[in-house]
């Protein structure tokens, strides 16, 4: 899968994401990092750029609520319906369920191992495939 | 076929989704909608982490302030030296992501074992018809296969590092001898100058007036980049870096004749067993192709 590992906002904390971007790749992805301070704009414009299948978002500044569901709304003015947005960092329970509503499939926390990331993707593969929903602009509700 | 034609269409017409589209299509082996060898391009070089794609991101600044559109290439952005910075050449071009002028795209050899020589004129070719301008192929030069990306390119710019590492590596993978255009980066460093000279008497040895011009560049300071853009629409391309170029361009299709022959498992086998001597199964692979 193609998938770019992105950073958006004022965030600093790159660590996480550049794991996560090593391990993707590790695991047989083609993965694009952003690099910091990404705004959504820039992107959407990166995922339709590199054709990309998959977007994941690293957030660990609290700032997610506004970011996340911006880029989301990015890809579907674009009529991208069909990428699949995931992310990770430090996003704290309550405020998850809004983020899937928006569209976003997956969450995951401090501590998450590649191998569960890996599990994921490849479940999305395999519900893709099925005909069933994962992209940000297909029916909301199944998330990971 | 169709499919690609409808995409180039609206490529044409400057649809950037249409655009990556079509060049995945191209990317995984379909035929191109463009005939071959129509565009031109410029390919940069060099030993990992020398600054190529910081220079990019400069080149790319020069070029959008002037109004003229650019395209990147990034081939497998994730040298082994600059390992920390993992996939960085998209990253260190940041202010492109905002200008429509402005395409990157990645591609990883990974994916390509008979090498990327099938995709990437046609690539290329799509992308000047789709009236993009300036055409850039990022490559490592870290050893043979990557000068064999490169020498698909019809300029190449090789950029050297201020150590006497990076000049020794860019040696060894003779790049040197391909390169239209040669820039010393990091002049902001203390040993940049005394590189620059290395590399101008170790040129100067069979002298003649097509020995590439060697400047001093800093991507961090822009230091020289409105001048290296300017020398490299002025540069022209000797006789003897053609013929080497055409040289490696063969033999990467002759490699990838190899790698994609579908007797290639059977001939290792028998290799293997001892069943057959080398010569017959070069010829094996040579009656098959
Ligand atoms: C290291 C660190 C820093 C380093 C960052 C270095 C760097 N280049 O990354 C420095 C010192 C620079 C720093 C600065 C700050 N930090 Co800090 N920092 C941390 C710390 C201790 C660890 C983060 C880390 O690197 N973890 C290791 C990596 C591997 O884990 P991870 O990032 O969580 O990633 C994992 C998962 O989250 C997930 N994941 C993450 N991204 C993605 C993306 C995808 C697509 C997927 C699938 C998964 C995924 O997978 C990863 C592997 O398991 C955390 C606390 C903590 N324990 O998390 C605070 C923390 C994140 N920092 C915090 C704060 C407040 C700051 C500062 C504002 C100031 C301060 N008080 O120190 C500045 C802001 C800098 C800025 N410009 O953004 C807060 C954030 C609070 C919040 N969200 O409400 C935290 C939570 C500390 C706290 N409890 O207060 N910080
Ligand atoms: N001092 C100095 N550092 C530079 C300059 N240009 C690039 N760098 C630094 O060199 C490092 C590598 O830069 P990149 O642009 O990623 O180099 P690259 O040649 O594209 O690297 P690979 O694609 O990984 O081979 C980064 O840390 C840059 O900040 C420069 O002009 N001066
Ligand atoms: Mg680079």
């Amino acid at each position: 899968m193609r998938i770019v590992v992105a950073k958006p906002g004022l965030d600093g904390h790159d660590r996480g994401a550049k794991v996560i971007a090593r391990a993707l790749r590790d695991g047989g992805h083609e993965v694009i990092y952003t690099g910091l301070r990404r705004t959504p704009e820039e992107i959407v414009r990166i995922v339709i750029d590199e054709d990309a299948a998959a977007v994941g978002l690293s957030s660990l500044s609290g700032a997610h609520s506004v970011l996340i569901p911006r880029v989301c709304d990015g890809l579907r003015d674009a009529e991208i319906n069909d990428v699949i947005v995931f992310a990770g960092g430090i996003i704290p329970e309550h405020d998850r369920q809004s983020l899937y509503d928006v569209g976003v499939r997956a969450i995951f926390g401090p501590g998450t191992t590649s191998t569960e990331i890996l599990e994921f993707l490849s479940t999305l593969d395999e519900r893709s495939e099925s005909g069933e929903p994962v992209g940000v602009g297909e029916e909301a509700g199944w998330h990971w | 076929m169709s499919d690609s034609i409808d995409l180039l269409q609206e490529a044409r017409d400057g649809n950037r989704r249409s655009l990556s589209k079509l060049l995945t299509l191209v990317e995984e082996g379909n035929p191109s909608p463009v005939e071959r060898g129509t565009g031109l391009s410029l390919g940069i070089t060099g030993p990992p982490g020398v600054g190529k794609s910081s220079l990019i991101g400069k080149m790319i600044d020069v070029w959008v302030d002037r109004g003229e559109s650019v395209a990147v290439l990034a081939v497998d952005p994730s040298s082994p030296r600059s390992g920390g910075a993992l996939l960085g050449d998209r990253m260190r071009m940041t202010n492109a992501d905002s200008s429509d002028l402005v395409f990157i795209i990645t591609l990883e050899t990974r994916k390509h074992p008979g090498g990327l020589m099938d995709c990437l004129t046609p690539m290329v070719d799509i992308l000047s018809e789709c009236s993009w301008e300036n055409i850039v192929i990022e490559t490592v030069g870290a050893g043979q296969s990557e000068i064999r990306v490169v020498a698909f390119a019809d300029r190449i710019l090789l950029v050297d590092g201020p150590d006497r590492g990076d000049i020794i590596q860019a040696e060894k993978a003779g790049i040197m001898e391909l390169a239209d255009l040669i820039v010393i980066n990091k002049s902001d460093l203390p040993e940049a100058e005394r590189a620059a000279k290395a590399v101008k008497s170790g040129l100067s040895v069979g002298e003649d007036e097509t020995t590439p011009d060697v400047l001093l560049v800093s991507a961090h300071s822009g230091e020289g980049i409105e001048e290296m853009v300017d020398a490299l629409a002025n540069t022209t391309t000797s006789p003897d870096r053609e013929r080497l170029r055409v040289r490696e361009r063969l033999i990467s299709a002759w490699d990838s004749t190899l790698l994609t022959s579908n007797e290639l498992e059977n001939t290792l086998q028998e290799l293997e067993k001892g069943s057959i001597t080398l010569q017959e199964a070069v010829d094996c692979i040579r009656k098959e192709g």
